[in-house]
Formats: C-alpha cells, sequence, structure tokens
C-alpha cells in the first residue's frame, strides 16, 4: 500500500491520454501531474451522451483512451482562459459512467466517493479514478492553457469541453490492481 | 424610527457576496493553518496546503475560490425600529445577488422547476433569506455562498427523546461518516438541536455563519460540540477524504426547545471553502 503516514509525496509527471503501461504502473495514493488533454463533462452531457449511445449513435468525440474531467467552471473573467475550474463531486455521474467504461474510457477526475457498480467496471476495463482537490479552482485554472467547446453549447456551463492541461495536479484514488485510497487512508487513521 | 434605503442594502449584499467568494475569512484562514500544524498525514498536510495556495491565488487575481459559487444564503436581522424605504426588502436582496454574481463571474447555479426542466435562472437568483426580527434600529446581513457538494449531504434525524445526548452524538457522527469524502473536507459540521424538524435545520444552517471554531456561549452545547469535534476527528477521513486526523475544523450547535416528545436533530456540513461574511447597516 503506498498510503504511509512518514512518505513524503512526491508528484509524477505523466502524459495524457493514458497508456496502457502507465495505468499498469499508477498506484493509489500517487500525486501527478497531468500534462496533455482532457475533455470536460457532468450531468446533462453525461445524460445525453447516454440518450446518443441508446439511440446506437457516435459520441461527439472519440472517447476511447481518453480521460474525462467532472467539472462545470465559472465564466471567464476577460483576459483569462477559464475561470475557477475545480472538480465536481463524482456521484452524480456514478449510475452513467460503467457505460462510458465500457466505450473505452480509461481516466477519470473528480472527487468523491464512487458506487460499487463504477468500481468494479472500472477493474474490468482497466481504467483509474483520480481526485482533483475540491474547491481549489483557482489554483487549478492555472494548469488550464487551452478551452474549447466541442460539443453541447446550448448545455451553457455544462457543455463538453476539450482542455489541454500543463501539471493539472491530481491523486490517485482508485488504480487498476484493486488499490482505493478512501478506503486504504481512512483505514489507516481511524481512531 | 431609522431609515435604511433600499439601495444600500443591494450594494452591501453584492460587495459582501463579492468579497466571500474572492476571499477566505481570517477566522476560516487560522483554522486550515492551525490544522494543518495538526495533521498527522503527510497526503493531508499537502491538501491543506494547497488549500491555502488557492486561497492566495484567489483573493489576489479576484477569482472564485471553488467554482460552485453556490446558492445566495441570506440571513437577516432586522431592527423592528428600522424603516426600510426606496424599495422591497427581499428584492433589494435579490437585486444584490444578481448584480455580485453577474458584475463578479461567478458561477449562476440556480435552476427554476427543480424535478422537471431545471432550467438556470441566468443570475442566480432567488437568493434563500431567512429574516429575524430583532430590537433596536440595524440590519444585520450575514451572507453564505452555499456550495451543492456539502449540502448535499444534509441529514435530519426525528430521535426518540430516550435516545438522548448519546443518541445525537451517534447521529452526528454518522452522518460525517456517511458524507465521507464527498463534502469537501476538512468540513465545519452545523448542528441543529430542537424545535421542530424546519427550526433544526434553520439552525444547523446558523450554525455555520459563526466564526470559525468560536465555541457556543451555552456551556452544554460548547461541551457537545467538544465532545462531536473529537468523535468525527477519529474517523480517518482526513482532508479531502485521503485519511489523516483532520475531518472536520469545528462543530458548531445550536439548540432550542422542542416538543415533549420530539429531539429533533438537524446536520448541515459546510466545505473548507466556507465563504461567509456580514455587515451591519
Amino acid at each position: 500500500m503506498r498510503v504511509s503516514p512518514h512518505k513524503k509525496y512526491m508528484a509524477k509527471k505523466v502524459t495524457l491520454p493514458l497508456t496502457e503501461k502507465t495505468l499498469a504502473e499508477l498506484k493509489a495514493g500517487d500525486n501527478l501531474l497531468l500534462s496533455g488533454v482532457l475533455y470536460v463533462a457532468r450531468d446533462a452531457a453525461h445524460r445525453r451522451m447516454t440518450e446518443t449511445l441508446d439511440r446506437g449513435e457516435p459520441l461527439p468525440f472519440d472517447i476511447k483512451g481518453q480521460t474525462l474531467y467532472y467539472m462545470g467552471p465559472s465564466p471567464a473573467p476577460p483576459g483569462r482562459i477559464i475561470g475557477s475550474a475545480g472538480p465536481t463531486t463524482s456521484t452524480r455521474m456514478d449510475s452513467y459512467t460503467p457505460r462510458l467504461l465500457a466505450a473505452g474510457l480509461k481516466g477519470i477526475i473528480g472527487k468523491g466517493v464512487r458506487s460499487k457498480e463504477v468500481k468494479d467496471a472500472m477493474k474490468k476495463y482497466k481504467a483509474v479514478y483520480l481526485a482533483a482537490i475540491g474547491g481549489t479552482g483557482a489554483l487549478i485554472s492555472k494548469s488550464i492553457i487551452k478551452s474549447e467547446i466541442v460539443a453541447y453549447p446550448d448545455l451553457g456551463p455544462e457543455a463538453v469541453l476539450w482542455l489541454e492541461v500543463k501539471d493539472f495536479p491530481v491523486t490517485v484514488i482508485n488504480d487498476i490492481h484493486g488499490g482505493d485510497l478512501y478506503v486504504e487512508g481512512k483505514a489507516l487513521y481511524k481512531r | 424610527m431609522r431609515t435604511i434605503e433600499a439601495g444600500a442594502i443591494t450594494e452591501a449584499i453584492s460587495r459582501l457576496f463579492k468579497q466571500a467568494s474572492y476571499e477566505l475569512g481570517e477566522d476560516v484562514l487560522a483554522a486550515l493553518k492551525k490544522a494543518k500544524k495538526d495533521e498527522e498525514s503527510p497526503l493531508g498536510r499537502e491538501v491543506i496546503d494547497t488549500i491555502l495556495k488557492n486561497a492566495r491565488i484567489a483573493a489576489e487575481e479576484k477569482i472564485p475560490l471553488c467554482q460552485d459559487c453556490g446558492v445566495a444564503v441570506v440571513f437577516l436581522e432586522l431592527g423592528q425600529d428600522v424603516h426600510i424605504v426606496g424599495g422591497e426588502l427581499y428584492a433589494a436582496v435579490n437585486e444584490g445577488v444578481r448584480r455580485a454574481y453577474q458584475e463578479g463571474y461567478l458561477r449562476k447555479s440556480v435552476v427554476s422547476r427543480p424535478f422537471s426542466e431545471r432550467e438556470n435562472t441566468g443570475d442566480n437568483t432567488p437568493a434563500v433569506i431567512h429574516t429575524d426580527i430583532v430590537s433596536g434600529d440595524k440590519l444585520k446581513i450575514a451572507v453564505m455562498p452555499k456550495g451543492g457538494g456539502a449540502e448535499n449531504m444534509t441529514r435530519l434525524g426525528m430521535l426518540l427523546p430516550a435516545s438522548g445526548r448519546r443518541g445525537v452524538v451517534d447521529f452526528v457522527v454518522n452522518a460525517v461518516r456517511e458524507a465521507w469524502s464527498n463534502p469537501c473536507p476538512p468540513v465545519i459540521v452545523g448542528v441543529g438541536i430542537g424545535g421542530t424538524a424546519e427550526k433544526a435545520m434553520v439552525l444547523a444552517k446558523h450554525a455555520l455563519i459563526r466564526k470559525v471554531g468560536e465555541p457556543s456561549p451555552d456551556k452544554e452545547d460548547a461541551d457537545l460540540e467538544k465532545e462531536i469535534l473529537q468523535k468525527v476527528n477519529n474517523l480517518g477521513i482526513g482532508p479531502m477524504g485521503y485519511g489523516g486526523r483532520i475531518t472536520a475544523l469545528a462543530v458548531h450547535v445550536e439548540s432550542f426547545p422542542a416538543h415533549i416528545t420530539a429531539l429533533p436533530v438537524a446536520v448541515n456540513l459546510q466545505c473548507h471553502s466556507a465563504r461567509h461574511r456580514e455587515i451591519v447597516l
């Protein structure tokens, strides 16, 4: 187990999209700095993507091998790429997630616990769950260097975005080997 | 009788919501710095350090601490000798909210028709307003942009009176345990005890506008706060749920007499981005 009260946590640099080799190396409790491409989708976009798959149509972007970020930014003030841009609670996306993992999604960034169904699906499809620190959207916005709308512009702050990020800070919660930081961390410090 | 212009209320509300959204209060910053010292988990300390760094960036660059700029919760204590002129009180409050969220680049997160169309109202109104009529000729305004992640972990228990103090402690600790990493710990635990169901809930919410870590003036409530805080911090959840000693920065209890058959307990959680500001007009 990586979670230790004595270990100093050095962040590992990781390039997106995630490769099979990287996915195998990641362990629950690892701090990462992600650079590359992320897709952003939250509640309403998930509902639409699921409806699209139900109709047998392709998703508005190729999700295979990609990483999704659960986020709805605050409006960008003049001169900024994006506003505050921290993670939202992942639990609300649980019912949609196994479907997207089956379609090839390899990484998810959010915050908060996932359902058993999602964790099982992540194990089955060898995908990882990463957490960004909720309530630090001002800091996180600094690691976003490009932002474009790729689908559902009518959803406003819930539209699907394409982001280019540099040294975007996350922590591995669920790795592909069954590690779970929320469970292990709590067990270690419980009295 | 003293008159207060509705426009002055609008202006105050707008300023307070912007300030609350960009700057953590001194009380919250002090509680976070203490938590960083007390936290045993290196990963937990790093999380708190990042939260403090975020607070510096948000304040310096005037961008929201969190993209979830919340529902606009407003507590008013209106002196009965105040006469408001030039507009209606709640309209003035909502106009202040509208201005803050539009001018301040705050995210508008309120939807109408919550169980069907869920259409964004576009300006984060209506605010949720709680008003107390008090003695005197002043108007005290406290604002709290309340994010969804922590609010969704709210619990109400109508306990049996026989479950007593022990029952209250267990109910609150269990609410925090079940919330786990979702409400963005370290949290502030607002607890309302007594009254009726809705009274307990308003007390729990009101408890969150108290300065973080300031004990209740009621000795019995203050003792309860201490006991619950210790038990909550023994859960091991830690900052953002990564494991650690500091699951809560504080527990704030408010209590009120209840019916002979009842022991209502409400738990309202506040995330570490504990945004609240107040002013007296």
